[in-house]
């Protein structure tokens, strides 16, 4: 292939990428600037999402459309109650202290991840994608649904950019990021506003799961490499902003498309890594981030 | 007359350290109360142990017939409890508009109390969709008191409102407290100097240590400074 084709392939290859990852660093980012706290399991919730998009289309056979799109509601709806149960019964009760609630969630990890393997197995199971479209380009012909996982991915994010800024749910949510005291001296419910962005930040990465599924396959161990790029999105992007969140994650997605594709896919894991790096020591409230007050 | 509000036998600690001694005082029926005491007497930690924000180990804190200790912190301003905090504490990334939309929110009032409070904070109007934390500290305190205005609260709470502002200002601020008298809103009013409060103030309560020593009317405490040079030292 000549090389504009082939950056062509790597661009595209890039923002599927790009896609998942904005929309799993999203939600790992919420619980971050509301509530404050590191969710290591957060990946484990990627997991559970694309492990239930296989069992739910699997148990409903039939047209992959039919239980793709009843997955794709079902599983976060499953994943964000997970969610809720662990942060009623781990997180409420250690009062959101950051270093405990990181060991917690470390734990919720491993339980997941086991429970995972004890139900539904060691081995990496397919799910059919709802279509197989293919849009022919005048060099290679491209999967219609990568392409409408990107436009899936723009939606949700959108949505939950107006959710945020434009509603009364994300004037709370806000409210609630900048000053947890003043907010409950202006009768917000905390605690319940942080159970609902726990399992939001919960169903984020779960719907993304869903979306990815058809083009990776369901696996146990699924969830470490979407937990890692997360944090990379987050630290670069800057804590709880949307902008920067979706920024960095197409930042890190192309640049994992294209340096994968021209070099080595260890190269661009390399130059992620490095970035961070340099945020960290340059801009630690990363690149769209406010400084904390 | 009756009473707004009444604490009696309060205690409340950071962690082991007690911080109020079995304090208890009566807020009348539309009158300013100014707690007046030296850094760290109390003052703020009663005002938050009012919101809930501060646990209270022991003692009562009643709204009219209503017990706020019972209550969880956010339940504290729906029964009619509006905070001013020390130091603003405005949602520094949201705009004017936003931070007054949450002042709404807390006991759903609407636009007809948005623009009532707004005609008392007329320069607040103009700035509706500027970030609050870029507006001027007076600014910054008018809107602290309009979003907890927006409560109609039958108490306020304000600390310090006067802190760190220019002289202006200071005469501006103490100006809404003189006209929310007039609107018979039982205020307790926090503060160190004295003079902040002579012109506003019904009733001085002094803070000292964690405990409420005297109270007098401020028709007293203006015929006899020298109970201000005990509590607050220079008066």
């Amino acid at each position: 292939m000549a090389f504009f084709p082939h950056l062509l392939l790597a661009t595209l290859e890039g923002l599927v990428t790009s896609a998942v990852l904005a929309l799993t660093a999203l939600g790992l980012s919420l619980v971050f600037g509301v509530m404050r706290v590191v969710n290591v399991a957060h990946g484990e919730f990627f997991m559970l999402g694309a492990v239930l998009a296989w069992a739910i289309t699997t148990a409903l056979g039939g047209h992959p459309a039919i239980g793709f799109l009843l997955a794709l509601v079902v599983s976060p709806l499953i994943v964000g109650t997970v969610a809720l149960v662990a942060e009623r019964l781990v997180l409420r009760r250690l009062n959101y202290n950051p270093e405990a609630t990181i060991v917690a969630t470390i734990g919720m990890l491993y339980i997941i991840q086991q429970a995972a393997l004890t139900l539904y197995g060691p081995d990496a199971r397919p799910v059919e994608p709802p279509f197989s479209y293919r849009i022919l380009l005048p060099w290679f012909g491209y999967s219609g649904y990568k392409l409408s996982i990107v436009a899936a991915s723009i939606l949700l994010l959108l949505a939950t950019w107006f959710v945020l800024t434009r509603t009364k749910i994300g004037l709370i949510m806000r409210a609630t990021q900048y000053d947890r005291e003043t907010a409950q001296a202006f009768g917000i419910p905390v605690d319940r506003v942080y159970a609902g962005v726990f399992a939001l930040g919960a169903m984020l990465a779960a719907v993304a799961a869903v979306l990815v599924v058809p083009i990776s396959q369901a696996h146990y161990l699924m969830g470490l490499d979407p937990l890692l790029l997360s944090f990379i999105v987050v630290i670069i992007g800057g804590l709880g902003s949307l902008r920067g969140t979706v920024v960095a994650a197409v930042l890190i997605g192309l640049s994992d498309g294209i340096i994968s594709v021209f070099f080595s896919p260890t190269l661009a894991k390399m130059i992620a890594t490095l970035l961070v790096a340099l945020v960290l020591v340059f801009r630690p409230q990363g690149l769209f981030g406010t400084a904390a007050r | 007359m009756r009473n707004a509000l009444a604490i009696s036998g309060l205690d409340c600690f950071y962690g082991e350290v007690q911080v109020l001694h079995g304090i208890g005082l009566e807020l009348r029926d539309g009158e300013v109360l100014c707690l007046l005491g030296r850094n760290g007497a109390g003052k703020t930690t009663l005002l938050k142990a009012i919101m809930g924000l501060v646990p209270a180990q022991s003692g009562s804190i009643r709204l009219r017939e209503r017990e706020l200790t019972a209550l969880p912190p956010h339940e504290v301003p729906k029964a009619g409890v509006a905070y001013v905090p020390q130091g603003r504490r405005l949602f520094a990334e949201l705009t004017v508009a936003e931070n007054i939309e949450i002042g709404l929110m807390a006991r759903n009032k609407g636009a007809q109390t948005r623009d009532s409070v707004l005609d008392l904070f007329p320069l607040l109007r103009e700035r509706l969709k500027q970030r609050s934390g870029t507006l001027s500290g007076g600014e910054q305190q008018m809107l602290a008191m309009a979003r907890a205005l927006c409560l109609e609260p039958d108490v306020l709470l304000l600390d310090e409102p006067t802190e760190g502002l220019m002289p202006s200002m200071i005469a501006k601020i103490r100006e809404t407290v003189g006209r929310l008298r007039e609107r018979r809103v039982s205020t307790i009013l926090v503060e160190q100097r004295v003079e902040a409060v002579l012109s506003v103030a019904d009733r001085v309560v002094f803070i000292e240590n964690g405990r409420n020593r005297e109270t007098v009317d401020i028709e007293k405490l203006r015929a006899d400074p020298a109970l201000v040079k005990r509590y607050v030292g220079v008066g």
